[in-house]
């Protein structure tokens, strides 16, 4: 049995360790997201990428949360948790240990904020979408139509071209008048297809973090970046199950007719955002790769580590 | 729901369609014939009315001891929003839609934002 002080000068030890781990986790999470960023293998399995992702950003949230808090928190010498426990009966007692200061207190009230501003975005992303849906589908209800040509979607109208998914518990899909003079049948079944799964996998929830993320921290480039990858992961996802289901060629022939519906009438530059994610997307339906599996379960193992090391960490 | 939805939607039709060129709008008895077909009581239109202008979809006035009601907006100034709302041209940072692609001309956009413009200007 080791005599008292060793047990003393482990348990200090122990929680300079975890702060060290949180700030570990956090550079890890930071790399991983720049690799995912840069990596082109996501597309061939854009399911466990989007996975990676998710894991990713649990792993850097809890991180920036616990990494102010266990620095608060190394009086305690124990694990951040039970720290935080036992921080939360000094203070109802109002007698706390000699070692903890003013500083402590303010690291631990930091992390708290951070995971308070992390929390109330995220509640405020969820606030505004359902907002924005709601007053969607009022509208939707009084001015789109049924069509027997698009059955079970709801079409608008309107000359210009658009397909999408108004995401909910009682999702609808809407095309315009103009996808539907774009698309011939096979194409226009693809895209139905499509659309009604990122109704059925709830994209929009698997989008909602990361929206909330840069909506808390847009000046971050990276957190910018791992939305748009995210964004266009989900698109790979769909249009996989759709091809899947219709074969290659009419979903990739929609995507070009989305494109080029843009292109005829100004030539240069006028298309949005989605304009190189689309070609991308294109060029991913010409060519049928098998998924890498083991590159796959790789990263899917790095980043579950990633995220289950800070959750262990709280868990201490 | 669906019910009432349904019943939102043929009055919406109504203030559209057969009064088009009547801008001091109509009242609830007026909507009623018109919906003649529907078998629908008084106290159904004026409900549903009512719901519709806590939505902000139509506007009312008081005339003597009626009310007169009118859309608020055209059917196309509507679609022109949804357009928009589709083509991520609403200017929200809220994911409320899941699109398949994004097809747009800045002529495109121009239009549908000059449909919503002239709808403000009117009123």
């Amino acid at each position: 049995m080791p005599p008292w002080p060793t047990r003393r000068r482990s348990g200090r030890d122990d929680a300079v360790a975890h702060s060290l781990h949180f700030a570990a986790s956090m550079l890890a999470c930071w790399l991983i997201a720049q690799v995912l960023a840069r990596s082109t293998w996501t597309w061939r399995s854009p399911r466990v990428a989007i996975l990676c992702w998710q894991a990713v950003g649990l792993g850097a949230g809890l991180s920036a949360v616990g990494l102010p808090m266990s620095l608060g928190l190394t009086p305690y010498q124990r694990g951040t948790g039970s720290a935080l426990l036992a921080l939360a009966d000094d203070l109802w007692h109002s007698t706390l240990p000699a070692g903890l200061g003013a500083v402590h207190l303010g690291l631990v009230g930091v992390g708290f904020g951070i995971g308070a501003v992390l929390l109330t975005t995220t509640v405020r992303s969820i606030h505004g979408a359902v907002r924005a849906q709601r007053r969607h589908r009022d509208l939707l209800a009084l001015v789109a139509r049924r069509d027997p040509t698009v059955p079970g979607a709801l079409v608008l109208d309107h000359p210009g071209a658009a397909a999408y998914c108004l995401p909910g518990v009682r999702p609808r899909v809407v095309v315009s008048a103009g996808t539907l003079d774009l698309l011939n049948p096979a194409e226009l079944a693809a895209v139905l297809t499509h659309e009604r799964t990122h109704a059925q996998e709830r994209h929009d929830l698997v989008l909602l973090p990361f929206t909330a993320l840069c909506r808390a921290l847009p000046w971050l480039g990276w957190v910018r970046k791992a939305h748009e990858r995210v964004s266009l992961l989900v698109e790979m996802r769909a249009d996989d199950k759709a091809r899947e289901l219709h074969a290659d060629a009419p979903l990739a022939g929609a995507l070009q007719r989305f494109a080029a519906a843009g292109n005829r009438i100004t030539p240069a530059g006028a298309l949005g955002l989605g304009d190189r994610d689309l070609a991308v997307r294109v060029q991913r339906l010409m060519v049928t790769e098998r998924p890498p599996r083991l590159l796959g379960a790789v990263a899917l193992a790095v980043t579950t580590t990633a995220a289950a090391l800070p959750i262990s960490l709280f868990l201490s | 729901m669906t019910r009432l939805g349904d019943l939102e939607r043929a009055v919406m039709d109504v203030l559209w369609d057969t009064v088009p060129g009547r801008s001091d709008g109509i009242t609830v008895r007026e909507v009623a014939e018109t919906l003649d077909g529907r078998e629908l009581a008084y106290t159904t239109v004026m409900t549903v009315l009512d719901r519709l202008a806590g939505k902000g979809m139509v506007e009312r006035e008081r005339e003597g001891r009626a009310w007169r009601y009118r859309a608020a907006a055209s059917r196309e100034a509507y679609i022109a929003r949804l357009m928009l709302d589709a083509l991520d041209l609403g200017g929200s940072r809220d994911a409320a839609l899941v699109r398949f692609a994004r097809s747009v001309t800045g002529t495109e956009a121009d239009v549908l934002r000059a449909a919503l413009a002239d709808e403000a200007a009117e009123r």
